[in-house]
């Protein structure tokens, strides 16, 4: 795996904390890092050199001379300018006042479009609309055959007819005009930029079709040449988003930048999993962490064998397995997991989190008051709070400085959480392994 | 406030501690049989005497040119030779520019900077400033990027020798196997195919379809049947009507997937138990792809030992540089290139005639 940004920056950070200013020497020198993260994340190289010369005259002005720490001053400025260049006006999806509203998918061999057009079609019917997939890649073999195996996935009807891509596409629109489906999705053969005779084509259906929407289907690994990718097709075509596909993998996706920046059209959708539910609107704040190399998986698990004490983990398992987590360990994990850094940022790197929290504004002192809260515990306590009635959540409120309703929270929530492992199938002992034993233990211990 | 701590540390713990387990228990079977696949391999190829036929393979070799798949990278290096031939080695814009191109090409950082190092030390030595010398300088240090490894495709002595292709979603593998079965079919190979890929929706009527064209047989299974159980069906068809091979399409699939990569493993060792005779696993790798790639290749070869690499799509403008990045750091070579989406577009890899037609300058060509 390639070093994280983070880890890079560290080395350098090193040298200059603390420094009242930086020199140019050293601006330069962290320049340089960032320069090679996104090279290699895959951001392309023009689209790097602008990047860069835009941070640097953000960085090196009055501001970071008077900030405190130029370092993270440095580092947040980055992730701004990156955030902001991923981001922008955000394609707002509205619908055609005489359906259907028409859409037309288009991209290089093996990015996934057909996979996304089966997708963006369930993702529509999630919308409360009633769209039909059209099957236009007449080339390769037993494309429309996928197709419809995936629009019967999703209940999704499917059209096409052999012959002429052009033709199948117009009267696909027909059909769904005849049918009465309002949203229609086309989904095009693979080509390549710089095939002239396939590109050709595809402005043919486009020009024949007029569509609302023109998606580019990229692909999340691909490298430098997403650039000339991206602008002959918005030549051919005139884009209005981009799909970024197989997100699930750990390519940095810096693709997403380069993209951006030569069709100056938002990335709108992005593809992060097999199932046809996988498929989510697109948030720069995660592209530009994930570019970085501040947010994935990866370096999660790498940040963890790092920082995690083994034992104390592996116990922690055990004990959420054979459900017996309780707050005890709790606190345990708790100071564990705090290691790995701000909970703001380990939870980002975190997929599958849901938005409210992931968004939620986490303040790092509200942590300390949990903390407090569960230490002013007795063992006992912690291992079994159900005992803990007035007199007790009144003491614990004093012994942490905080009030008996905060300890109502938290002990109600704790128990909300047990009840959410459990059927997540973390909590309980599985029905299979449940040994009469154990369960005698379980109880002992309740007592 | 507290809701949302307790709820999120809760989560918190819960994943890390389930990633951190998997992670460690994947780390270390993964190395454990990855080096289990690799010894094996070796003593193999050791133990057996592997028969090629690379003869009869070039003679029939397709016309596709390894030019048709270079024309974009070409029209970038020849600019800058151009510019080169006209310059010195101190000309330090030449330098940027040359990174440039090699950065543009999915090289990736190391090598780019390995490749430029070394161009400048040994013009150092030599004392030499003029640009063609600099250009010579810089062919030779790409030449050592390739390794002295034999490129030609293997089959056992005895029937049926297995060939397996793999690699992530949407790469080119089942096109290859169908462009693969066409190459042997030419050589009077007789040949099933093996439909391992059992999720894609389809998948298994695409490789159909490769088998008509190519008057190949094939054995497929159900939607969600077991992969190796493909396989398996389709080693013995090959030995109960004496097939010479078998070459098996497998599902794409993301290296970080690892309920994928331990199906992969048994793939493995399903084709190469008796009487499979298991001579290669051909990594498919996009020339689109960047370096991410290399990821996949080191994944790959610890899950499947590969053997070998087939860079698809260079007829497009990516230049495919991941795939001689995935060459240098694994020690495994380029077999194959494809430059499009015919039966005939399946050349097999040279490096000195791939560095002819990338570096010949304007006029050469
Ligand atoms: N231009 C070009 N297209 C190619 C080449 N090889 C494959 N393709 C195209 O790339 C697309 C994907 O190819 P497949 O063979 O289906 O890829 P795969 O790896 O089997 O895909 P999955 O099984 O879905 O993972 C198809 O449209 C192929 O025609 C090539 O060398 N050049
Ligand atoms: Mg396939």
């Amino acid at each position: 795996m390639f070093d994280n940004l983070t880890d890079r920056f560290e080395e350098i950070f090193s040298r200059i904390r603390g420094k009242g200013r930086l020199s140019e020497a050293e601006v330069d020198s962290v320049l340089r890092e960032i320069r090679a993260a996104l090279i290699e994340a895959d951001v392309n190289v023009g689209v790097v050199r602008t990047f860069i010369e835009r941070v640097r005259e953000n960085t090196v002005g009055e501001e970071l001379q008077r900030s405190l720490s130029p370092a993270q001053h440095v580092i947040k400025a980055v992730n701004a300018e990156l955030t902001n260049a991923l981001g922008g006006e955000n394609l707002k999806i509205t619908y055609a006042s005489r359906p259907p509203t028409i859409v037309l998918m288009a991209g290089l061999q093996g990015v996934g479009k057909t996979t996304a057009a089966a997708k963006l079609a369930l993702w529509f019917r999630h919308q409360g609309r009633n769209p039909l997939l059209v099957g236009a890649d007449l080339q390769r073999p037993a494309a429309v055959e996928q197709l419809r195996v995936l629009g019967g996935q999703a209940h999704v009807p499917v059209f096409s007819v052999e012959g002429d891509p052009v033709k199948t596409a117009v009267s696909g629109v027909e059909e769904a005009r005849r049918i009465g489906r309002d949203v229609v999705i086309v989904d095009t053969a693979g080509r390549l930029s710089i095939d002239e005779e396939l590109m050709a084509e595809v402005s043919r259906i486009s020009d024949s079709i007029s569509p609302n929407y023109t998606f580019l289907v990229v692909d999340a690994m691909i490298g430098q040449d997403a650039v000339n990718t991206a602008r002959e097709f918005n030549e051919a075509l005139t884009l209005d988003g981009i799909i970024l596909t197989k997100l699930d993998g750990d390519a940095r996706g810096g693709a997403a930048l380069s993209v951006r920046h030569v069709v100056g059209k938002p990335i709108t959708f992005v593809s992060t999993g097999e199932k046809l539910a996988d498929f989510d609107l697109f948030y720069p704040d995660r592209m530009a962490n994930r570019i970085l190399g501040m947010g994935d998986v990866l370096t999660l698990i790498e940040q963890a064998e790092r920082t995690l004490d083994k034992e104390v983990t592996e116990k922690g398992a055990k004990r959420l397995k054979g459900g017996k987590f309780d707050l005890e360990d709790f606190l345990e994990q708790m100071q564990q997991v705090k290691k790995m850094g701000p909970l703001k940022g380990v939870l980002s790197m975190l997929p599958g989190v849901p938005k409210e929290i992931r968004n939620a504004d986490i303040n790092e002192k509200e942590l300390v008051k949990v903390e407090a809260i569960i230490s002013s515990m007795t063992r006992a306590e912690r291992a079994n709070p159900d005992i803990i009635e007035g007199s007790r959540r009144l003491r614990i409120a004093k012994g942490s400085g905080t009030t008996t309703a905060a300890v109502g929270t938290l002990l109600k929530q704790f128990k909300d959480m047990q009840k959410m492992m459990r059927s997540m199938g973390m909590g309980g002992p599985s029905p299979t392994k449940k040994s009469p034993n154990r369960a005698n233990h379980k109880k002992k211990k309740r007592r | 406030m507290i809701t949302v701590i307790v709820v999120a540390f809760v989560l918190l713990i819960v994943i890390v501690s389930t990633f951190y387990l998997v992670s460690r228990r994947g780390r270390s079977s993964l190395t454990a049989s990855g080096s289990a696949v690799l010894e094996k391999t070796r003593e193999e190829g050791a133990a057996e005497t592997i028969h090629k036929s690379q003869e009869a393979i070039s003679e029939l070799a397709p016309p596709a040119d390894i030019r048709k798949g270079l024309s974009r990278a070409r029209l970038s290096f020849s600019r800058l030779l151009g510019t080169m031939l006209g310059g010195t080695s101190s000309d330090q814009v030449l330098w940027d520019s040359l990174e440039e191109t090699l950065l543009l090409s999915d090289l990736g950082l190391e090598l780019t900077t390995k490749v430029i190092e070394g161009s400048r030390k040994e013009l150092e030595m030599a004392g030499t400033i003029d640009g063609s010398a600099m250009a010579s300088a810089i062919r030779m240090q790409l030449r050592n990027l390739f390794v002295d490894a034999d490129r030609e495709l293997e089959y056992s002595e005895e029937k049926p020798t297995v060939w397996l292709v793999v690699g992530v979603n949407g790469v080119g593998k089942t096109t290859s196997i169908g462009k693969l079965s066409a190459m042997v079919a030419a050589e009077g190979k007789r040949v099933v195919l093996a439909a391992a890929d059992t999720f894609r929706a389809a998948a298994a009527d695409q490789l159909e379809m490769w088998a008509q064209r190519t008057g190949a047989d094939i054995v497929r299974s159900v939607p969600g049947a077991d992969p190796s159980s493909v396989v398996y069906d389709s080693i013995q068809k090959a030995a109960a009507r004496g097939y010479d091979m078998v070459i098996a399409d497998t599902a794409g699939r993301l290296h970080t997937k690892s309920n994928l990569m331990d199906e992969l493993r048994k793939l493995r060792r399903t084709a190469e138990r008796e009487p499979a005779h298991l001579t290669e696993v051909l990594l498919v790798l996009d020339a689109t792809t960047g370096q991410n790639g290399l990821v996949q290749a080191r994944e790959f070869a610890k899950a499947a030992g590969i053997t070998g690499l087939i860079l698809t799509k260079l007829d497009g403008s990516a230049k495919g540089g991941i795939a001689l990045a995935a060459e240098w750091e694994l020690g495994v070579p380029i077999k194959l290139v494809g430059v499009g989406e015919k039966a005939n577009d399946l050349i097999l890899f040279s490096p000195d005639e791939f560095l002819d037609a990338l570096l010949e300058t304007a006029d050469d060509a």
